[in-house]
């Protein structure tokens, strides 16, 4: 009997078909997707590299929730023009706190993988509000409700919660605190600025929107933005020691 | 190949064997050079492999003869714009303001990078032809609020006006009202005269001598008695 005659069980058969067709498609899965999980090269931890804090988490959902990835993309490509006009190529490490991760391909405004420190927060201010206030060419919509809708605080530990449950090692100390750490990044003549900052090594402190009262969204977002792609110190970064 | 043996006579072709109430179904071969195309591409994925990294191995994978890694080359990319960039580039960042100012090349580069370092760093507040916005300001206008010579503008860029820095530039003014030098409503009223000096609405109730003696008084020291400014000390209002 050839080959070909045993071929028409699978034909014959769609169980046998179905199963055949997964058993193929598993070879492709094991060979692209497994190493990944081993490989050095793939896994690589980079210092500086820390979870995200209630404030900025917030911030983040709020980015997600606006649909900004639909207009910025959060990766800086290993190419001369990126790296020249937004700095150091994103690295994997960056994201790895990141759920879902937000790089995008969508270029309708600027990459921000690197905007934080970039510009002031009195700048973000009038620049969420109102984008045309100063870029009088932009197409960016103005999000003037961040500034007066005060941030929902009877989730913030939740949002901890649930993302430790897909890997990102908050501890129970972080998880109890998460309120107090999101008011405290606000204010930083807080009493409790330093235990905040054991928690959240070198995460800046301040009143982001400049505006008294409680915490609003606005708040949030621009917390979060201050800091993207601020986490790693490219001085220290061995750049040769990484490089395939 | 197949377990049958039955002829179409009119195509001289096989057919498939199959039949659906008297209608068979030619077993025509794939035309030859979609065949070969075919198993081009196979060639070509197998030649991939040798040359680019491909495989996953235990701890590591196959580099491939050409060992190309995308952030090498990107490091390579901007090693290559250096030279090219190359000893101009040097030239420009040794010469001082004066030497670039006078030499046509020199002042030709600076213009031509500066462009483009104006369009990412600057442009975002002070606007893309510099026409500047609400609380960042104007510069293609001849005020220059801490000074527009060379000099003063490196200083400006380098160090920031009230940045904390010590080479900043710091504001002098007085906070008149901080320090009781001036009452709340006489701070109004002067207001209201330096509103009026730019013709600018005011209220409509306000006393104008007043205004034009405390500004004599408090403000001309520095910002001139017609408010003109001056570089040194204060600013044209």
């Amino acid at each position: 009997m050839s080959l070909w005659n045993r071929h028409k069980i699978f034909e014959k058969n769609s169980i046998i078909l179905i199963a055949g067709i997964l058993a193929v498609i598993a070879v492709g899965g094991v060979v692209e997707i497994t190493p990944l999980f081993y490989l050095k090269s793939t896994i690589e931890a980079v210092d500086g590299v820390r979870p995200y804090t209630p404030l900025e988490l917030a911030g983040r959902n709020i980015y997600v929730r606006e649909g900004c990835y639909l207009c910025h993309s959060q990766m800086i490509r290993p190419l001369r023009d990126e790296v020249e006009r937004y700095g150091h190529y994103s690295l994997a490490a960056e994201s790895m706190y990141d759920h879902p991760f937000q790089w995008g391909s969508k270029r309708t405004g600027p990459d921000l993988a690197r905007v934080g420190a970039k510009y002031s927060d009195e700048w973000h201010v009038t620049h969420l509000i109102n984008p045309r206030a100063i870029v009088p060419q932009s197409v960016m919509p103005g999000y003037p409700t961040l500034a007066n809708t005060e941030l929902d605080l009877t989730d913030t530990a939740a949002h901890l919660r649930t993302n430790r449950a897909v890997g990102v090692p908050y501890t129970e100390d972080q998880i109890k605190n998460a309120v107090t750490d999101l008011k405290t990044q606000l204010d930083p003549d807080s009493a409790d600025l330093a235990s905040f900052q054991k928690r959240y090594p070198k995460a800046a402190a301040r009143n982001f929107d400049g505006m008294v009262g409680n915490p609003t969204e606005l708040d949030a977002l621009i917390a979060y933005l201050q800091m993207l792609g601020t986490l790693i110190d490219f001085k220290l970064y061995d750049e040769k020691a990484n490089l395939r | 190949m197949t377990d049958h043996n039955d002829f179409d006579r009119i195509s001289g072709r096989s057919t498939t064997g199959h039949e659906w109430d008297g209608i068979k179904e030619l077993n025509t071969p794939l035309p030859r050079w979609w065949i070969s195309t075919f198993y081009a591409t196979i060639l070509w994925a197998i030649g991939y492999w040798v040359v680019y990294p491909a495989w996953p191995l235990l701890s590591s994978f196959t580099t491939g003869v050409f060992h190309y890694s995308s952030r090498a080359s990107v490091v390579n990319d901007l090693a290559d714009l250096e030279k090219l960039r190359g000893e101009k580039m040097a030239v420009l960042g040794t010469s001082s303001l004066t030497e670039i100012e006078t030499d046509p090349a020199l002042l030709a580069l600076a213009r031509a990078r500066g462009k483009t370092v104006f369009a990412d760093n600057c442009a975002p507040c002070h606007g893309s032809g510099g026409a500047g916005a609400k609380g960042y300001p104007n510069l293609n206008d001849d005020d220059w609020l801490w000074g527009g010579s060379l000099d003063q503008i490196q200083q400006t860029i380098r160090f920031g006006a009230r940045s904390g820095h010590a080479q900043a530039h710091e504001g002098q003014m007085l906070a008149f009202g901080r320090d009781g030098i001036l009452k709340k409503d006489e701070i109004a009223t002067v207001a209201n005269y330096v509103r009026s000096l730019s013709a600018l609405s005011t209220e409509a109730n306000f006393d104008a001598a007043a205004g034009t003696r405390i500004f004599a008084d408090n403000c001309a020291v520095c910002h001139g008695e017609n408010a003109k400014g001056n570089q040194e000390l204060a600013r044209r209002i």
